[in-house]
This record gives structure tokens, sequence and C-alpha cells, in this order.
């Protein structure tokens, strides 16, 4: 590492014919993927729920309970859940971790979508009623297509928080199953290798592409109206 | 009946989605700190919590995490204050963040490279005639590399507080009299006591909880409560206590958040 004598994409080569990693690398993608697109569906759902609780008592403690997993530490959570799944005897590996990821990933969706949900005004609700829409038309129709561009962010959210989860991860994860983050750990524990260099650094361009494409779609239906976000 | 029931029939996942993974591990938390290691009802471990051991580690934690806290908040303060000065500030706001989308493990390895002992840092302190010396595993290290991570949290609602400030009131101070020191005392640092507020909560929690950077970093010199709740859930397997650890940092948490928050502002 520090006899610096020329450039070589040799860690890069060292990096693709480690296949052990390419499979990890593989179970993150589909955990974060899997992960985000259910706790999505969770969470918008779940924003409708709050949405559509009258009492102010009862959606405060909602919306509480719904943060609890956001300002939690994550050794807490990580903790807790090791219990929980011990417990319930899920096996650790894929199931608890993807498990896991789901479950703190619902609140920022929930918070992602709520505001968009608040804003809509309850006339276009009552005008799809009166013109004769059904619950699941009005649903379809009018408020799915309305807060898309929450649903957009948070899946986005989610996706971040479940790709860059280490600790959570860590407790969770049993052996024989790892994601990138875990095994980056256990690899610098030992020390500075470079392959772990280069992965870093196509971690990072991973990283610039995911920022970048969440950017554009969020700028796209900014223009619809998407106010808040700076 | 039945309209009721299918009316409320999407709402489930997310009533499940509390039940099991909100509610259901706190109490599994509180209800494991009543065992011992061997599994018996007991005291034990809150008794074991205040012998000297533990409480020793808990106020060196809280130093840590108050260290880290102020020393991020010396720096994000005048950063965010000068980016609310300059031209283009919401390019430069988005370049202090960018490097907080970088997952924590890939910068905590940086630093690693860095402060290593044919590192960066020590090239440096040979050529100023310093001489290399041991930067990794020192509490110099961690703060250093806590600081750094925990500074775009930081700066982003302070930011945001100053930001939000009209600049008429600091024409009106002027106008009234008032020197820049006494603006900042009674105007801006005052409107601004809600971003430092929640920033603080932000840096805090996390700091005190923190245990991935003390193995890597200062190489288990420092023992975070976090670090503890690790060690005796994955290491010594005493999830009893480990659990009343995790207990004590709800509480230290709601205790903290109650402390320094007026009103709780959205993430």
């Amino acid at each position: 590492m520090y006899n610096f004598e020329s450039f070589t994409l040799d860690w890069y080569r060292e990096l693709f014919s480690d296949t052990r990693l390419l499979i990890i690398v593989l179970n993150t993608v589909v955990v974060a993927l899997l992960s985000a697109l259910i706790s999505t569906i969770i969470g918008v759902l779940g924003a409708i729920a709050i949405k559509s609780v009258k009492g102010r008592r009862s959606k405060n403690t909602l919306l509480s309970l719904n943060s609890v997993l956001i300002v939690s530490p994550d050794v807490i959570i990580g903790a807790s859940f090791l219990i929980l799944f011990t417990m319930a005897g899920v096996k650790l590996g894929f199931y608890s971790v993807l498990l896991s990821h789901i479950a703190f990933s619902v609140p920022i969706v929930v918070l992602m979508v709520l505001p968009k949900l608040m804003e809509m005004s309850p006339t276009l609700l009552d005008a799809a009623y009166d013109l004769g829409a059904s619950r699941w038309n009005v649903l379809t129709k009018v408020i799915i297509p309305y807060i898309t561009p929450g649903i957009f962010a948070g899946f986005f959210m989610a996706l971040t928080y479940s790709l860059d989860d280490f600790a959570v991860t860590f407790f969770v994860t049993g052996n024989g199953f790892s994601t990138l983050s875990v095994e980056i750990y256990s690899l610098a524990r030992r020390g500075v290798s470079l392959n772990i260099n280069a992965l870093s650094t196509l971690i990072f361009i991973a990283t610039i592409f995911l920022v970048i494409g969440y950017y554009f779609i969020t700028k796209q239906y900014s223009k619809s109206g998407m106010g808040g976000k700076k | 009946m039945k309209s009721k029931l299918s009316r409320n029939l999407y709402a489930i996942p997310y009533a499940l989605w509390i039940l099991i993974f909100v509610v259901a591990p706190i109490v599994l938390v509180l209800y494991y700190s009543f065992f011992d290691i061997e599994g018996n009802l007991s005291l034990t471990n809150y008794i074991n919590f205040f012998t000297p051991v533990y409480l020793k580690m808990t106020l060196s934690s809280f130093w840590y995490a108050f260290l880290i806290t102020a020393f991020t908040l010396l720096i994000s303060y005048p950063t965010a204050f000068l980016l609310t000065k300059t031209k283009n500030k919401q390019l430069w706001l988005l370049l202090i963040i960018v490097p907080s989308w970088i997952n924590l493990l890939l910068k905590a390895y940086a630093f690693l490279g860095i402060f290593g002992t044919y590192g960066t840092a020590n090239s440096l302190l040979e050529v100023l005639g310093i001489g290399s010396k041991q930067i990794l595993f020192t509490d110099f290290s961690f703060i250093f590399v806590s600081v750094y991570i925990f500074i775009p949290f930081m700066i982003l609602p302070i930011f945001n507080a100053l930001d939000e400030m009209s600049p008429t009131l600091l024409d009106a101070a002027n106008d009234l009299g008032a020197s820049a020191w006494t603006t900042f005392r009674r105007v801006i640092f005052p409107l601004t006591l809600d971003g430092v507020r929640s920033g603080c909560q932000v840096v805090f929690i996390p700091a005190l909880s923190l245990f991935m950077l003390t193995r890597l970093i200062s190489g288990n010199r420092v023992i975070t409560l976090g670090t503890a709740i690790e060690q005796q859930f994955l290491v010594t397997q005493d999830w009893g206590m480990g659990s009343t650890i995790a207990v004590f940092l709800i509480i230290i948490m709601f205790v903290f958040v109650a402390l320094t928050g007026s009103r709780k502002r959205g993430m």
C-alpha cells in the first residue's frame, strides 16, 4: 500500500475473480431492493392509515411509535431484533436480515409519504366520490398518483438505508450470510488491504449514481409541485 | 360490519409492523434485562450496572460523547454561518453533505489508511520534522474521526435555522447600535438555538452508542455504551446484561431528548 510504483488494475481484477465477494454483493443488492419494495408498500399503507385516524391524540401516538425506530440507536435496534428473531425461531440469515431491513425502512417511507398525503386537498377525494368512484378507484386513480413523488423518495431512502446499514445487519446476520458492509468490517479489522480500496471505489461510484438518480426523479416530479425539499 | 372490516383491511400490515418490530422488541429488551446469565429471574443485572466497573464505563462514554458533540458544534456553527454568507450556498451545502452518503465503514476504513503507521498523516509529520507518531488507536483519532463523521448532521439543522432567519432582523439590530458580538449573542444565537438543539440530539445519542468506530479506529481502547451492548450480546453472550445496558441507554436517550428538545422537528 505504501510503496507506490505504478498504476494497476490488478486489485479490480482480483475483486472480480472473487466469487464469494460477488455473491455478497448480490446478497446486498437483493436485500436492498426487496426490503425497499416491501417497506414502501407497508409504509404507503401505513401513511394512509395514519391520515385516516381522526383523533389528535391517537394520531400523535401513532407518529411517535412510528419514529421509535428512527431515533433509537442502531445497536439497540440490532440487539432487540436479535432477541426477537431468536424468540420467534427465525433462523439468522437472509430472512432475518431482510425482515430487519424492512422493519427499519418502514418509518422512513411513512415520513416521506405522509407530508404529500397531508397536503392533498380533501376536496379532491370528495369530487372523486361525487363522480361515483369506488374506494379502490379513489386509491389508485387519485391518491396514489398524487403521492407518487413521496413514494419514490421513500423507496430511494429505504434503498440507501438498507445499503448503508451496518450495525443492525451485524447483529442479525448469522454465520454463512453476509452483506457488503459486514464483510468490509471483518476485512477492515484485519487491517488495510488494497482490494477493499478497489471495492470502496466501486461502492462510492454506485452511491453517486444512486444519488444522481434520486435527484433527477425528485426533480422531475417537483415540476408537478413537490415543495418542501430544497 | 363487513364494510368497516374491509375499510380497515389496508391498515393491517402497518399495524402488524408496529406490533412486531416496534412494541415487541422494546418489551423483549425489558424482559431480558431481568434475567441473569443462568436464566434466572433476578435483579442482578441492575445491581451490577451500579458497580464501579459499569458506572465508570457509562461516565467515560458520556465524556467521549460530550467531547464529540462539543467539537462538532464548535466546527459546525461557524461553518454553517459562513455557508449562509457564500454565493452558491446550496452547492456548498451539497458538497458538505456528500460525505454523509458514503458508507460509514468506508470512511472509517479510509482513516485506517490515513492514520496508519506509514499513512499520509505520519508522512506529513515527518516532513514537518516532528517525526512519526502512533495516531491510530488513540483517543485523539477516535474523537477526530467521530467529529468528521458527525459534522454534516450538525451543519444541516444549524444551516437551516440560519437560512430561515430574516436578514431584516440583523439590519434592525445594526440600526439600533448593536455591535457584531451583541448581534450574535442576542439575536442570531437565540434564533438558531432550535437548530443547535436538534443538531446536538442527532450527534450525542449516536455518539453514545457508536461501536464500530471504537473497534476499528480506537482498537478497543474506548468503550462506549454501544460497544458494551455489542460485547455482551455477541461476545460474552450475556443477553441479560446487554439488555440492561440497552434499557439504560434508552432511558438516557429519553432524558436527553426531553432536556434538549423544546419541540421536535421532523428529520
